[in-house]
């Protein structure tokens, strides 16, 4: 009996310790990549092990492809262009590309593996892009649904970046998410200060990360970010600029209109904001005051439903029906939006019936 | 009697249907045949893995279980057998072929525990085949569970535009549509019989 039993338990064990034995071999033989080489415009080297996504190693070696998904392929922000190695298309990127981009070589660096040598190539402000340590200096209340946060740098202590970018804000695992999750969130105080960047935070109804941001985020709290990110930026032209965003919309061009204030811009700016109620607006002040340090700035506050009874002097309504009152020169005019993909979608239709052409028309949607 | 191996695998796929008479393999079988082409994956990953392990299978039963008179461990050695080969494979095709390996996803792991596949081998062993006939009935048997997943999908992917009831929507109605395409292939029983 005991010898039928210690036979039944070798022979078993052995079968399966000759199968495991083999699959330790495939995964020595088939899964080791060995170290591979990735080329980075042709100015950098990595030399990591195989085996891993692109996106993967590329943060290994602090470089920060930006990713609001981490890497499960449903965002397609990691975009870069793949010169060699990295194995066929695959079926997960291609939702993401469009025709220009697949016979370019993009692809989406979380759904490549890393098997053989890479030579790949990444905007050059990606070298830029640190991962920060910071901390909550000030917490301000815009509206009954905004805030603004001010984070002072702490690791590292600088920060560069255009006005306009954005940076993706880690909100650490708390009673509501098991999993710590990255929003995006533009910056909304000046490129000039270094030491620390501002936020403009609407809160979204059951929102992760704002939920995270208003009821349990404190003054004094230590929080992560990376970036800069996005190409949402200003091009260094002599045309006017008009700008449409509202709610949170607004700190991109907030930062936009600082950095242009600072270096003496002569340039013809208008900024449409669009808001529900006169609740709904905030740091009027500051911006009148732009009008006056401006050269030749207008701040067009415009509401779409004004309270019955309150004593709204200014316009009413939606925006784009006053855009022919303030284009003046629609071939030289470069519009910037910030908002909603809906609310994008609307302005731009309204900006080229009045005759704005469609490459100047530059936008971050959210 | 001696079976021509073409006949088991002509038998496989259509009259012994190892779906629609033993009906094994069913809970890939309704969940994945909501669309045609997750259908046409999974159906010949089936194809392959099951092809391979009855022939694995076959060398394992006749040359260690048999001759160490162990067979009633068959259960448990089959189906180590068949993780392992389909651990293998997906290590291959993970190297080989990343298309492949990103349209099956998720179903090639999800085989090794596919009834169909261990019913394969342990009919193989009940019908005392030979090593041919075994291959035979490995493919035949896979391409009939293709056969048989590819047309509840395509059934399904019309019935999407059609009323229907919310009490048969679903596994429901899937099921049904499994028993009429069940008695349909009995119709084939005439061409030749296999148990």
């Amino acid at each position: 009996m005991i010898i039928t039993i210690a036979n039944t338990v070798i022979i078993v064990s052995g079968i399966s310790g000759f199968l495991a034995f083999l699959l330790v071999l495939a995964e020595k033989f088939f899964a080791n990549y060995g170290e591979c080489k990735i080329d980075i415009n042709g100015k950098k080297e990595l030399v990591i092990e195989g085996g891993s996504s692109l996106l993967a190693s590329l943060n290994e070696n602090k470089i920060f492809l930006a990713s609001a998904c981490g890497g499960r392929g449903s965002c397609g922000f990691c975009k870069c262009t793949v010169k060699s190695g990295g194995g066929p298309l695959l079926p997960t990127e291609k939702p993401f590309l469009n025709s220009q981009e697949i016979n370019k070589g993009v692809r989406l660096a979380c759904q490549i593996k890393v098997k053989e040598d890479l030579q790949i190539e990444i905007p050059e402000e990606i070298f830029n892009i640190r991962k920060f340590k910071a901390e909550v200096s000030q917490i301000r209340n815009f509206t009954y649904d905004i805030k603004e946060l001010t984070l002072k740098l702490i690791e590292p202590n600088e920060i560069d970046f255009k006005a306009g970018q954005y940076v993706q804000l880690e909100a650490p695992p708390y009673e509501k998410s098991k999993h710590s999750v990255t929003r995006a969130y533009s910056i909304a105080s000046s490129p000039l200060h270094k030491d620390y960047i501002q936020l403009i935070i609407r809160r979204v109804p059951d929102g992760i990360c704002t939920t995270y941001i208003f009821d349990y985020l404190q003054q004094g709290d230590n929080i992560n970010f990376t970036g800069p990110f996005g190409d949402f930026i200003i091009r260094d032209t002599q045309s006017d600029m008009l700008f449409v965003a509202g709610g949170s919309g607004k700190a991109p061009i907030k930062s936009m209109l600082e950095y242009l204030q600072n270096q003496g811009s002569k340039r013809r700016m208008i900024y449409m904001f669009g808001a529900r109620t006169k609740d709904d607006l905030y740091l009027t002040e500051e911006f009148r005051e732009l009008e006056e340090k401006l050269a030749d700035f207008t701040y067009v506050p415009v509401l779409s439903k004004p309270k019955e009874g309150t004593d709204w002097q200014g316009k009413t309504g939606y925006i784009p029906p006053y855009f022919p009152e303030y284009i003046k020169d629609p071939q030289n005019t470069e519009a910037y939006l910030c908002g909603s993909p809906g609310m994008i979608a609307a302005v731009k239709k309204g900006l080229l019936e009045n005759g704005v052409s469609e490459d100047k028309i530059y936008y971050d949607s959210f | 009697m001696e079976l021509n191996p073409f006949v088991i695998f002509i038998a496989a796929i259509f009259t012994s249907n190892i779906l629609l008479t033993n009906f094994l393999g069913m809970c890939s079988f309704l969940s994945v045949s909501k669309e045609i082409e997750s259908s046409l994956g999974l159906g010949f990953a089936v194809v392959f893995v099951m092809t391979f392990t009855s022939a694995i299978n076959y060398a394992v039963y006749h040359y260690i279980l048999v001759p160490l008179d162990i067979v009633y461990l068959q259960y448990i050695i089959f189906i180590i057998v068949i993780a392992a080969f389909v651990q293998l494979t997906e290590m291959v095709i993970e190297r080989f072929s990343p298309v492949l390996y990103y349209s099956l996803g998720i179903f090639l792991p999800l085989i090794t525990v596919n009834c169909a596949i261990l019913g394969i081998s342990l009919f193989m062993v009940i019908r005392e085949y030979n090593f041919v006939q075994s291959v035979a009935f490995g493919a035949g048997g896979g391409l009939g569970w293709l056969l048989a997943i590819l047309a509840l999908a395509g059934i399904r992917a019309k019935v999407n535009y059609k009323f229907v009831p919310t009490g048969l929507q679903g596994a429901g109605l899937s099921l049904i549509i499994t028993g009429l395409m069940a008695l349909g292939f009995i119709g084939f029983s005439g061409i030749v019989v296999i148990q």
